[in-house]
């Protein structure tokens, strides 16, 4: 699947991933399935890791609420989360791919770990019994 | 009766608890789901006894989480 973020809200969330580290910082993207099969993210939600921590991250359940609230408020569709890596490469870590139950998700993860280099991917984490297996998405930053 | 399951009207049955809710919804992974009745979290262990009622908002909600 091709999905695509603008510039702005890429920018937005590297900033707040930078202000909160050495944390995690993480949130939700929300927009539409357009019929040409492309994915595009109108709305990134920066909310709280109630873990604080720079090795886990726990999206606020209240601010997740308040989120799909707004999204459904604003006729957009639920796509997925995002999260930072402030010390490692952007790709689902075990822990990452254990706790992603939601097959039609996009899961974006923003590796800090270059300074001055931020990388964001995107994929896809589908569940076969015990087993998940991932796909790298083709993201496109317009 | 009448409640509303993440944002959609839907008729339930009178006395219908969180947890076959649940199951008539078929919500996948329902360990990873949290609920929310009209915005008050409800505690997992109290799916099996939290009765629904007449004009309820529920909302289930994926745990989101993970690690470095």
């Amino acid at each position: 699947m091709k999905i695509t973020i603008s510039r702005e809200d890429f920018n937005r969330i590297y900033e707040h991933a930078l202000s909160v580290r050495p944390e995690e910082a993480c949130g939700l993207i929300a927009g539409e399935d357009r019929e040409s099969g492309i994915r595009v993210i109108e709305k990134v939600y920066i909310l709280t890791n109630t873990d604080h921590t720079n090795e886990h991250f726990t999206i606020d359940p209240k601010e997740q609420l308040t989120a799909i609230k707004d999204m459904r408020a604003n006729g957009l569709k639920p796509l997925g989360n995002w999260h930072s890596h402030p010390e490692s490469p952007s790709r689902p870590s075990e822990e990452d791919k254990k706790l992603a139950n939601d097959s039609k998700a996009s899961y974006l993860i923003l590796s800090l770990m270059e300074e001055g280099n931020p990388v964001l991917n995107a994929f896809h984490i589908e569940s076969h019994g015990d087993e998940k297996t991932v796909r790298k998405e083709e993201l496109l930053i317009i | 009766m009448k409640i509303t399951v993440s944002g959609e009207k839907k008729e339930v049955s009178d006395g219908i608890t969180i947890s076959t809710l649940i199951e008539q919804e078929q919500v996948e992974t329902p360990q990873y789901v949290t609920v929310s009745v009209n915005e008050e979290f409800i505690d997992q262990d109290d799916f099996d006894s939290h009765v629904l009622k007449d004009g309820d908002e529920v909302e289930f909600l994926y745990f989101m989480g993970g690690g470095r």
